[in-house]
């Protein structure tokens, strides 16, 4: 299975899932440019955490209208699989692949930490290594990790499943105290209907071996391995 | 023509650095104040002829780019320069 991280001015997670994806998950991977528009014929499309264009305007806001997004919003729509992180994450919300909107933590501090997180959706492409209800660990690193969306979006996503991982209590328990942020719901990740497009605000990548304190961020992307070898 | 455009965020979305700034200002002893909405202003200027031309624009603008319709409204005022 071939991945795709792409590259934005600013992005300094790319190296991070690289190298996951290359060296701990031997895949063969690629880099892809901002201002391309070919996805060299990849499997997945990885958009890493990182300030694309230094957060000017909004997070996302920017980057969502660079040439390799248009090619990405293309390969989401015909079923392709894509995975954003953290300002990924923020980049599929302004590019309308995944509903709502980031906001400025409540705390207004940037968080770097570990999180405890609920699986709630195990039957995604994302997450099928995991099993219903299990705490992952992983690590945030964020500004702009606060959720937002409407009472009818929220609806939606809790009716079609969307809502796949939450901030959560060591024992499972979704909480206010568990809730770092001030999301809605606790949402920490969520999959479009579709269920190809995920957007999650912890990192995987920077937990995907055990020298690094917690290596369940493998299970995300063991996840897709597993997704695309049963299609 | 020169564009002024003013971002805020919806009444329905929360304003954490409203709030903060909020309790700073009651701390100064500004006990009067029931909110705090902050936001963003941008300046534009168009090479454009006509006001209502330029007005089109902005609105595009704002639309596509400028503001994000999930959690923020926009007003703007273009005046001739």
């Amino acid at each position: 299975m071939k991945f795709g991280v792409v590259v934005f001015p600013g992005s300094n997670c790319d190296e991070d899932c690289f190298y996951v994806l290359q060296s701990v998950l031997k895949q063969p991977t690629v880099y892809l440019w901002h201002q391309e528009r070919d996805l060299k014929k990849v499997d997945c499309v990885v958009l890493p955490g990182g300030f694309s264009y230094g957060d000017y305007l909004r997070t996302g806001a920017v980057a969502r209208f660079s040439p390799i997004m248009q090619s990405i919003i293309d390969f989401a729509g015909k079923g392709g699989l894509v995975i954003g992180i953290c300002n990924g994450f923020q980049i599929l919300l302004e590019a309308g692949l995944l509903p709502g909107a980031m906001i400025r933590n409540t705390s207004l501090r940037f968080l770097c930490r570990y999180v405890t997180l609920r699986v709630d959706n195990a039957g995604t492409a994302f997450t099928n290594r995991c099993h219903p209800g299990q705490v992952i660990r992983l690590p945030i690193a964020h500004n702009e990790g606060n959720y937002f969306a409407d009472g009818e979006t929220l609806d939606r996503l809790r009716r079609h499943k969307q809502i796949v991982l939450r901030y959560c209590e060591p024992d499972g328990q979704v909480t206010a105290d568990a809730n770092p942020n001030g999301s809605m719901d606790n949402i920490a990740g969520l999959v479009n209907e579709t269920g190809n497009v995920f957007g999650l605000m912890p990192h995987p990548e920077r937990s995907a071996e055990m020298l690094l304190g917690s290596a369940d961020g493998r299970l995300i992307f063991e996840s897709i391995v597993s997704a695309y070898a049963s299609k | 023509m020169k564009a002024r455009v003013y971002i805020t965020l919806k009444k329905s979305v929360l304003d954490p650095q409203g709030e903060t700034v909020k309790h700073a200002l009651a701390s100064l002893g500004f006990n009067s104040i029931e909110e705090v909405r902050m936001g963003k202003y941008v300046e534009l200027n168009l090479n454009t002829a006509s006001k209502k031309q330029a007005e089109q624009k902005v609105q595009q603008m704002c639309e596509q780019l400028l503001a994000n319709p999930v959690i923020e409204e926009f007003r703007y005022e273009v005046i001739s320069r």
